[in-house]
Parts: structure tokens; sequence; C-alpha cells
């Protein structure tokens, strides 16, 4: 399984070389990125599936399809019976109290975990219960509820690791004299746009700092940087505005927008209920794992279950 | 607005279930990793350890169709690996429990065993030699050659009160070494990884070790009579085989003492407060359990059986030497990772095991692999049941 | 930034790098060399204690760099160490002594050419990581030290074993498409005996190779006709072979910080750090652990090799955890994570833990009549009686190759509470093949951002 992942990776151009020719906005860039090269990575990378990407000019198409999903711990379970999809190009909302099994979710999505029953269909392909690694080759990234920064390296190396396809991560390529000048080429050319994306969210100052030196906002800055560079086609954002001060908050809800705009697909677990209401074009509400409500932020709002389930337990 | 606000107080009110359904994860995510890695790699594996132990049965059983094995030699070598199975899990009961309440592997825990022995053979042979030798060779447990430990004839039946003082000096000394390293190497870096912690005890374990080399010498003395100890020959179908009174005396201590521990954890205060803390630190903290009362009481159960248990040891194998709490503390740790760390009946349990396998597994392999068929079986566990096959229970 | 400065900076990395590593190792050989002024060397005296000083900077040196790529860039909790170098060192006895015929006294070997031996004991090292690893990595830290030091104890039960002292190799071995006629007939791994190592002096075997060994031993008559007259060889020979391990030092050095500044060492860093985050980050974690677990263990068989190689036998004995422990006490001096740490470290524990105490014990004893020392610490104590603390210090420097035992230990737990990141732990050692500064790619240095990005420290 690793062997094919691997030569398909090793195969494939460097994904942002399309982009480094109109390096002067990283906007630009990022679309091109998104629009064009992601979809020839995904044709080579799932190869035994022709469907892939059938939906991919469909404004509707739902990169992120998730079936009857059920996780049992012990006795309890944690997630039941989820089912939801999530649509190319938007902001998608998973709230709930805590303890409704989002968290879960997210990690049997992303592999993390294996479900108990049910499907995770990513691009068309079955990737329920391949490993993390496996999935986020795909082209689905995620960040983790509590920023999980690379403390002893600093956030070049950061980023510099998030990249795919690096010829570098062979121990062969990186040390033989012949092939170390390949290594170099392609890290050079990477570094480029780790810079840009630096920039882009305002933490290029900080290149040089150990990551565990930064604050809690600037490492959930960093994560979701390090995130992007994976080159996914959606991004899975796990409670990115916990611990981050207003300020910061609003940034970041900037460039997550900016970056929607560019066709980046978020899904954002979240249990401040307004700051979802008022940024995701849908919502899905969980409650004690399954799905209470899915729909738009009106219609969330005028839920009599959902007040009910937050407010059940107060009253 | 206001919703908002009760909305946020929910989700204060539910913090604490989320932090711990948390831990969940992280205890799922290495299990998820494994499994996956298991239907791959694994099931050749699990079907060639069910092969071994057919043909281990097998081979057992044609042995003593055929009489290829006697059965008295056999229950010879299962008599043995009980006897140093009880050995194995007196001490690790201590190590089981300082492994799951300050969460780290003590390397030095073996030494600790040693210096024990040390001690308390010193009182042994002061008991037992004061008047004809000088006062110093004899805590010096005789060393250089100044006293030979066969001529002061020490025994449970020849000298049971030297017997008797030496095993309390063992144990109380080694709550006292303990109680001091606790003090000034490990509780300055209490907050440190279980790694750091490990690391440091390395560097205890060596310290120790040729400290004790540095006063007890280097050589390796044989501390009983051999010839005085009382015997029986226990009659086993095709033969016989011997059990000794220190035999006898150690399934006597060890026993007790894994009795007074399983009351002290079941009936006391301070016990269920240890189980607590074994089973979850931050939440024992938080409940207001006085954990430095805690660990004390931590080190001193285990030290204290450890010390014991290296004293017995010494007197049932009839020889000491520095190295023999390093030698023993690979399979003391067998034990505890087949018990399951945390585990006190795990350690018991799996030091009899580790104990039989070391003895036992001799019929099949050559003898110099005793421990090393222990060491698999450790490996074995590890890898298909890291949690022990105790399991499910904690310290309890 | 210009280049010329990043090549600045990078060479002032580089020149503080060197003028430690010149300081360091210039510091130790001047402290032995006064104490051999002290003990009243002559030239020869000296050159032994500079060689032998060597080979211990070298050796350990050596292996706290492979131990590095193992426990400072991945996070793998090695503590089997040893058991890698016996495995090393013993699979190159075994291809490369000397074959014996039926009946004789000792075991042989299958008398194949000492490099032959050499890399087969490096791949036997590697193989054996493979097989440890394969199983073992995905165990928390603390259960993968306790698996490895097991396996480095079931290594040396072998090495020990009756079962394995002798085999005997049949006359003919048939390989599937070739067959060949070994002329060994006896051959194993000698059990609590050891190995006699009785294959071609590797320091010839090596200069032959290289169509050096003429030039040699034309040297060493020149030596012994104009400086040392009495057979100058032997010193020669292991000033010569000091010379080798250093540049296996270097070699090891240029590999492991080539391993480590590269994508490949980046992910490393990353298993250390997160393994989990690693795996999001679409990274097969175990693929990169197996690799790197494995190219360390070769090392360590390789390490193995050239630290025994030149000794006249190898026992069992001599492959006790304490190596590994020794191993370990000289990368937590340098600081894991460093690998000029590592070979800082490697030096200082050498000289100053390792050999530094016998020498210590021999200048006092140089400097002072002292007369013989007492046997036991009975009699070392007794002199206390009378007030008399000479038997007790004669003790004690008697029992100084014990004490500095007690010393190392002390020193790990000294360490580990005030200084745990050792001499260079938390230096900065870019994981990456290119300079990581912006200017680093020559165009995007004029971009307006640059000047306002902030220029790195």
């Amino acid at each position: 399984m690793s062997e094919t992942d691997e030569s398909a990776a090793g195969d494939s151009p460097p994904v942002e070389e399309p982009a480094t020719d109109e390096a002067s906005s990283p906007a630009a860039d990022d679309r091109s990125t998104d629009g064009e090269s992601s979809a020839t990575d995904l044709t080579e990378l799932v190869e035994d599936d022709p469907e892939t990407h059938t939906g991919d000019d469909d404004a509707r198409y739902a990169p992120l399809e998730v079936e009857g999903l059920r996780k049992e711990f012990g006795g309890i379970t944690a997630v039941d019976g989820v089912s939801f999809d999530v649509v190319e190009g938007t902001l998608t909302g998973l709230i709930g109290p805590n303890g409704a099994g989002k968290s879960t979710t997210f990690n049997l999505i992303t592999g993390m975990l294996d479900p108990t029953e049910g499907t995770v269909r990513f691009n068309g392909e079955d990737v329920t219960g391949l490993q993390p690694h496996e999935i986020a080759d795909r082209g689905l990234a995620r960040t983790f509820q509590i920023a999980r920064e690379l403390e002893e390296m600093t956030v070049l190396e950061n980023m510099m690791l998030a990249p795919k396809g690096q010829v570098g991560e062979s121990l062969w390529r990186s040390i033989m004299p012949v092939t170390r000048g390949a290594v170099r080429d392609q890290e050079t050319e990477q570094l480029e746009r780790v810079w840009e994306v630096l920039d882009f969210f305002e933490i290029d100052h900080l290149a040089d700092e150990y990551a565990g030196n930064l604050s809690g906002g600037q490492r959930k800055l960093l994560e979701m940087a390090r995130a992007l560079l994976t080159d996914p086609d959606v991004l899975l954002l796990d409670e990115p505005f916990a611990g981050v001060n207003p300020t910061l908050e609003k940034r970041l809800l900037e460039h997550i927008h900016e970056l929607r705009e560019q066709g980046y697909t978020f899904l954002i677990v979240e249990h401040d209920m307004d700051l979802i209401m008022d940024n995701c074009e849908r919502v899905i509400v969980m409650h004690q794992g399954q799905i209470l409500k899915d729909g738009t932020p009106a219609e969330i709002k005028a839920s009599e279950e959902v007040i009910e389930a937050y407010l059940g337990g107060e009253v | 607005m206001t919703e908002h606000g009760h909305v946020s107080v929910v989700n204060v009110l539910r913090v604490d279930f989320t932090r711990y359904s948390e831990e969940c994860y992280h205890v799922s995510l290495s299990e998820t990793y494994g499994r996956y890695r298991r239907t791959l790699s694994e099931e050749p594996l699990a079907i060639g350890v069910i092969l071994v132990a057919l043909w281990m049965a097998w081979s057992l059983a044609s042995g003593l169709l055929t009489g290829g094995i006697r059965i008295s030699s056999l229950a010879s070598l299962v008599w043995d690996g009980l006897l140093r199975g009880l050995i194995i899990g007196l001490a690790g009961i201590g190590l089981s429990m300082t492994y799951s309440i300050l969460n780290f592997a003590n390397f030095a825990h073996g030494d600790y065993l040693t210096s024990g022995a040390f001690a308390g053979m010193g009182t042994s042979y002061l008991i037992a030699g004061i008047g004809e030798n000088s006062v110093g060779a004899l805590l010096l447990v005789g060393a250089g050659g100044s006293v030979f430990g066969g001529a002061l004839g020490i025994g449970v039946t020849t000298a049971p009160l030297a017997v008797v003082f030496g095993a309390l000096v063992a144990g109380v000394a080694a709550i006292v070494l303990a109680l001091a390293i606790d003090r000034f190497v490990y509780r300055p870096i209490r907050d440190e990884s279980g790694i750091a912690l490990l690391i440091t005890s390395i560097g205890v374990a060596f310290a120790l070790r040729y400290l004790l080399q540095f006063v007890y010498g280097a050589g390796v003395r044989g501390t009983t009579a051999s010839g005085s100890v009382p015997r029986v020959s226990v009659p086993a179908i095709d033969g016989t085989f011997r059990v000794t009174a220190h035999d006898i005396s150690l399934i006597v201590v060890a026993g007790g003492l894994m009795l007074g521990v399983h009351l002290l954890l079941q009936r006391t205060k301070l016990g269920k407060a240890m189980r607590a803390m074994s089973d979850n630190e931050d939440l024992a903290r938080i409940t207001g359990i006085p954990t430095e009362e805690v660990i004390r009481t931590t080190w001193i159960v285990g030290a204290g059986l450890t010390g014991v248990a290296g004293y017995m040891f010494v007197l049932w194998k009839g020889t000491l030497g520095f190295n023999d709490g390093w030698l023993l503390l690979l399979l003391v740790f067998a034990a505890v990772i087949l018990g399951g760390i945390g585990s006190i009946y795990g350690a018991i349990g799996g030091g009899i095991i580790i104990g039989l396998t070391a003895s036992v597994s001799v019929i099949w392999i050559p003898s110099a692999f005793g421990r090393a068929a222990a060491f698999v079986v450790m490996i074995v566990i590890l890898l298909f049941k890291p949690e022990g096959i105790f399991s499910g229970r904690t310290t309890a | 930034m210009s280049v010329d400065g990043i090549r600045g900076r990078f060479g002032g990395i580089f020149e503080r790098d060197v003028t430690l590593v010149v300081a360091v190792l210039g510091a130790l050989y001047l402290a032995y060399i006064l104490a051999g002024v002290a003990f009243g060397y002559g030239l020869r005296g000296q050159l032994n204690s500079i060689a032998n000083l060597t080979f211990y900077i070298g050796v350990f040196g050596m292996m706290a760099l492979a131990l590095n790529l193992h426990w400072g860039y991945t996070g793998l909790f090695n503590i089997g160490i040893v058991g890698f170098m016996g495995i090393g060192i013993y699979v190159t006895a075994l291809v490369s002594k000397p074959p014996v015929g039926d009946g004789a006294a000792q075991v042989g070997g299958f008398g194949l050419p000492l490099f032959v031996g050499v890399l087969a004991g490096v791949l036997a090292a590697a193989f054996f990581g493979l097989l440890v690893a394969l199983p073992a990595l995905r165990l928390r830290a603390d259960y993968l030290a306790i698996v490895t030091v097991a396996f480095s104890e079931i290594v040396r039960f072998t090495m020990m074993s009756r079962t394995f002292q002798t085999f005997t190799v049949p006359d003919t071995i048939d390989l599937w498409l070739f067959s060949f006629d070994p002329t060994a007939d006896t051959v194993g791994l000698g059990g609590g005996g050891g190995l006699i190592l009785n294959y071609t002096n590797p320091l010839e075997a090596l200069l032959r190779a290289l169509f050096l060994w003429d030039p040699y031993l034309g040297f060493v008559s020149f030596v012994e006709a104009n400086v040392i007259s009495n057979n100058p060889k032997p010193v020669l020979d292991g000033l010569l072979y000091g010379i080798v391990l250093l540049i296996g030092v270097g070699l090891f050095y240029l590999l492991l910080s080539r391993t480590g500044k590269s994508p490949f060492g980046r992910v490393l860093k990353a298993i250390r750090e997160d393994e989990d985050v690693a795996n999001a980050l679409g990274k097969d974690t175990n693929r990169f652990k197996l690799t790197a677990f494995v190219l360390g263990s070769a090392l360590m068989g390789l390490g193995g090799i050239l630290w025994y190689s030149s000794r006249g036998s190898i026992t069992p004995p001599s492959f006790r955890p304490n190596i590994t422990f020794f191993i370990w006490i000289a990368l937590i001096i340098g600081g894991a994570g460093s690998n000029t740490g590592s070979f800082l470290g490697g030096a200082i524990f050498a000289g100053v833990l390792y050999e530094g105490p016998r020498y210590f014990k021999n200048l006092v004893q140089a400097a002072f009549e002292l007369g013989d020392a007492p046997r036991n610490f009975g009699e070392a104590m007794a002199g206390f009686a009378s007030l008399d603390p000479m038997p007790f210090i004669l003790y004690t420097l008697d029992s100084v190759s014990q004490l500095r035992l007690v010393i190392m230990g002390v020193v790990l737990i000294w360490l580990m509470h005030n200084r745990p990141e050792g001499l260079l732990g938390h230096r900065k050692e870019t994981a990456s093949s290119v300079d990581l500064a912006r200017s680093g790619t020559g165009r995007s240095a004029e971009k307006p951002t640059a000047a306002d990005g902030g220029e790195n420290q």
C-alpha cells in the first residue's frame, strides 16, 4: 500500500510548480494551485478510481462524504450514525456542546481512529480505515484542538516539513552526493512557497523562532499555515479559535475567508456558536454523538431542538 | 445574548468531561495504529506463537511418555521456578507501584534490592558471628574474604534470630535508601517526563551499584552453610525433588508480605488513595489526595518489599554479589509488564510466570537461554498485549 | 541579506564548531601530555598515552553520533547499543577468522578477507536492527528501552552459550544456483572463552588496500632509525589506528549531518517532537523510524567492529549493558540532537570520565610515595579509629576503576537535574539541505516584503 503511495508521490511534479512562476501575489498563486495542480495530483494518486473528480466543475461537488459513522469506546458510543458531506469551496461549521462527539468525528475522518461502523469518502475514494498519513496525502489536512506545533523545531522547519512529495524524504537521495543536488533544488523551490505562506499569515517575523516559544494564537496560525502547505483540498480545523485573543481571532477569520474564496474547503469544529453562525454558510449541530440539525445558520437559529440541546442540561 | 451566556456556563461545566475523553482518544490512538499494523504483520506472528506453544506441549508430552524427561526433574524445575517467581514478584510489587504512581521505569530498583540484601546479610553475619570476628568484617559481609559465611552457620533453623533481624534490616535499609534517593534525586525533577526520570534512574543505578562494590568488594561470597540447611526429599512418581527449609521460609515470607500489601491497599484509606493515584494522577491531585504522602508510602512499601525480597533471595540461593539486583532487574521488569504496570496482583502473577519460564524453559532450550526465554515472553506480551495479561484492573 | 551574508553566517556556525572541537580536544590532549610529563614518560610513553586517548575519543565519539540518530533525532530510546556492537564484531570475526580443520583446539572462521567480514558485520547489525524495529518501534519509549536492553542481553547470552560455541560447517554448501566448498570446518561464537581475533591485522589490511602498507613500513623503519630505537611499530600502530578512528568519526559526522540536514532528518525530528503530527502531515512515520533505526544499528555495528577489531580477542563480558550506558552518558553530556555535541560528549566522556580517573590515580601515585592499599573497605575504615585517613585514601585510589562508574552515575544525575540538554542540545541545527533564510532564493530577496519581514537572528 505505502509502496504505491510513495512512488506516486515521488513521480508527481512538485505541486507548487505552476505557482512559482507568478509568485508576486500569494492570492493568485493559491488559486491556481488549488484549481489545477491538485486535480492532476489526485488523478495520479487515485488512479484506480476514474470517477474521482467527476464533479470537479460542479459548484455543488462534495469532496468529503461521511456516511453512518459510528464509534464505540468500550461501552460508550461517542459517535452514533453520523452522516454529512462537505461541499467544495464552503465553510462548514460543526458545533455542539462538549462531549457531543465532534472531535471524535474529526479523528475518525482523518484516520486517527478507526470507526466501528460507517464510511468516509474523500474525492470519491473510500478512505475509511486508512492511516492518517495516507489520508493527509490524499489532500485532507487537519489541525488539532490544542495546537500541536513541533516545539523544538523552528517555525521554518515546521513549515518545510509539510509539503508533499519531497524527494529528500528518501534517506539515500538525501545523503548521496549525486542526488543531493536535486533535493536542494526542490527545497529551495519549496522554500519560496513557505515564505509566501508565512507572509500571508503574517508570521514571517517569527520564522527563526522555536515553535515552542510562540504564543497560543501564533501556534494556531502556524498550524494552519503548515496544514495549508500540504496542499490540501479540504482543511479540517479543530477549534481554531480556542485560546486565541480577539484581534488574532479576527485575523484568523479573515485568512480563512480569503482562502475559502481561493477555493479551499473548510470544516471547522467550534463550540462558540456565534462565531460559527456569523461565518459559516452551513452548520451541522451534533449532540450526544448524533447529528441534531444540519442547515444554514438561520435554520439552526430557529431550531427548537438545537436550543433545547444547548440549554437542556441547564434549565 | 443570554442564550450565549448560558451556553458558556454549560461549556465550562463540561470541560472536565472533554479533557477526560481526550485522554481516551490518546490511549486508543496508539491502539488504532496497533490494530492496523496487526492485521498486516502480526497474524503470522500470532500463528507462530501458537505453533511454538504446540511444539512445546508435544515435545514435553513425548518427553514425559518416553522417559526422556523425568517427572521428578520437571517437578524440581517447577519448584525452583515458583520460588524464583516469588522473589521476582515480591520485588516486582515495588517496581510496579513506582512505575504507575511516579510514572517512570526505575532502573535503580535492582540495586535497591542488592543494597537491602547487603545490609540485611551484614546484620545476620553480625548476629551469628559476633564475638569471634570483627564487627567491621561482619557488617561488610566478609568483604575481601575476611569472614566466610559458611562458617557462621547462617540459616533459618541454625540462626533464626539472625535471619529474622537480617530480613527486617534489609527492608528498613532499602526503605531509608529509597526515601533518601527520592528526596535528593527524584523529587526535584518530579514534573519532568518519565523518560528524563528513567535516564536519571540509570545514573542512580550506576552510582549505587559501584558504591556497593566499593564498600563490599567485587567478590561473590557464599552466605549460608549449604550443607546445614535442613531438607526433605519430596517423592514425585519417578524420583524425588528437594525442598529446603529456606524454600519454605521464602514461601512463608513472600506469601505473608503479599497478603499484607493486599490488605493495605484494600482496607486502608492510604491504600485507596494509592490506587486512585495510580489510576489517574491528575484526578487524584484535584480531589485533594496528598500526593507526596502517597508517593512516600509507595516508596516505603515498594522498597521495603524489595529489600526483603533481596534478603530472602540471597538466603535462598546462598550467594551474594554486588550485581545480583541488576541481573534480576530485567526479569522483574518482565514480570511487571506481563502483569500490567500498576497491578500488584499482576506483578505477583507475572513474577511467578517469569520465574517458571526462566526455570522450566530449559526443558526445551539450552540452559544458557533460560533468562532469554523470559525476556522473549516479555517482548511477546509487549507486542500483543502491552497493557499486561491481568489488565482491566489496575493496582487493585 | 546578501549571499555573502549568509555565507558569513554559515561560516560563523562552522567556525564556532571547529573552534569548540579544537578547544575541547586541545584541552584534553594537553592535560594528558602534562600528566605524561608528570609521570616522567619518554616520547614512547607519551605517544602511547595519546594513542590510547585518541582511541577512546574515537570510539565514544562514533557511538555517541550513532546514538544521536536514534535518540537525538528520532526520539527512539535504544538502550541495546552494545548488542548491535557485539553482533558487528562477532560476525566480522566469524567471517574473517582463518579456517581451522576438524578437531582443532579453538574455533575458526570462514577465512574471507577482512573487508568482507566488516561488511557482513555491519549488514548483520542492520538486519538485527530491522528485526528489533519491525515489531518494537510502535512501542512507548520506555517499553522500547526495556525491549532493546533485553535484546542486547539475549545477544550476550547467545555469545556465552555452549550451544553456539562451535558449529561444524558442511563440506559443501548449496545455495540455489551455486555451491561452494568452504575451507572452514569448525566455526562458532566461542562460548564463554570468546574468540581470538587472529585475522589479518586490520590496520595492515586497510593500508594494503590503499597501497600504503610499504610506505608505512618505510616510515616505521625511519622512526626506528632516528627517533625511537626500540621497536616503535606498536606505538605507531596505535597512533595510526587512532587517526583511522578519527577519520571514522569524521565520516560518521558527515553522513549523519547530511542525514539530519535534509527533509528526511526533518521528518525524524518531527517524529521526535510529535509523531501524530508528522503522521497527520502525510508522513509515513513507521517507514522513517524503521529506516533511522536500521541505519543507526548498522553504524553501531560498525562502531563495535572498529572498537574491538584491533583487540587480540573478544569475550562476552565486554558486551554487558554498561557500555550502552557509557554511550548514553556521553551523548547526554554533549547534548542529544546535536551532532557536534555528540562528538564532543564522546570526547569529554572518554577523556575525563572514562580514562581520567585512572590517570588521576597514577598521577597521585607518581607524586607521592604511597604504600600498599588495604585489601577491603573494612581495613580502609580501620584507619579512622586512629584518626589515620591514609588507608581510606589508598583504598579509594585503588578502587578508582569502580569509583569512576559512581562518578559517571552522579554526573548523569547532575546533568538531568541541571542541564538535561547537555552542552549543545538546544542549539539550532536546522534540518534542511539549504539555508532557510528568505534571501536564500536570491530573487525573492528583491521583494519589498523581505524588508519588513524581519531578518533572521
